[in-house]
């Protein structure tokens, strides 16, 4: 069963989780054995611009290994799984696709459909 | 057994959005067409089966607990626990709130059991947090 997981919501817990919460179920998924394809899409393309992501500190708290959507990305590649982000909603928010890592490749909106119509499943989240 | 299966993925927490009244009666309709129903409860759904939730006397209308007969979210999974209903909450997700204490008839489990009902069903929707 081929799994398309869109991803829409970012930064969903990211804090709190020290994880994007879909990306890290889509790698435990992959784990699990899923013939898994992730799409960034809205502001979900933000994880696909090169970034470093510092710890964070609240009071005497901090958050010393925050989500880290580079990597995490990086990591569904070598796992065999493709990413792709959505090109229109990059250039909605004036990111310019150079400023991408590679392991994210650009979509159109409309070859989205097509790549919908390669797997069995759509899982929106 | 039913002949088809649905398989939802829940994210929301109770009482936070209404996708999770929806959720509910997306369940009660697919057993009543004896579709079978799994449930992977991720992140703060897992709190939707959390045997401590309590009912409240409502200040503001003047009525007592009593009067109020407010089902928390706990109840109305108990009302649609059947045998054709599996519910699992995410063990990790779980641990990470406290959430441990659960109503009879769920069960335990990761992503890998959430990717084996979704294979194993007819279809899965997923009802994330917006």
């Amino acid at each position: 069963m081929r799994i398309l997981n869109i991803v829409e919501t970012a930064y969903r817990a990211t804090l709190e989780e020290q994880d994007d919460t879909v990306l890290w179920l889509s790698r435990a998924l992959k784990n699990a054995g899923a013939d898994l394809t992730v799409v960034l899409r809205g502001n979900a393309v933000n994880y696909a611009v090169r970034q470093s992501c510092p710890p964070l500190t609240f009071g005497r708290a901090a958050i010393k290994h925050p989500a880290q959507p580079n990597d995490d990305l990086a990591k569904l590649q070598a796992k065999g799984s493709k990413v792709y982000v959505i090109r229109e909603d990059l250039a909605e928010r004036g990111i310019a696709p150079a400023r991408c890592v590679a392991d994210a490749q650009p979509l159109g909106r409309a070859e989205l459909v097509d790549l919908m119509e390669t797997h069995d499943q759509v899982w929106h989240w | 057994m039913p002949d088809r299966t649905l398989t939802l993925a829940l994210m929301d927490a109770p009482y936070e959005a209404a996708a999770s009244t929806t959720a509910f009666r997306i369940i009660a309709a697919a057993l009543a067409k004896d579709i079978a129903v799994n449930v992977f409860a991720y992140e703060g759904a897992v709190c939707l089966t959390q045997k401590d939730q309590a009912p409240h006397a409502n200040p503001v209308k003047g009525t007592t607990v009593e009067q109020e007969e407010h089902p928390t979210t706990k109840d109305l999974v108990a009302g649609l626990m059947d045998p054709r209903l599996t519910w699992v909450n995410c063990g990790l997700c779980v641990d990470e709130r406290g959430a441990g204490n659960w109503i009879d008839g769920v069960k335990r489990g990761g992503p890998p059991d959430f990717f084996k009902m979704a294979v194993e069903s007819t279809t899965t929707l997923v009802i994330p947090t917006r």
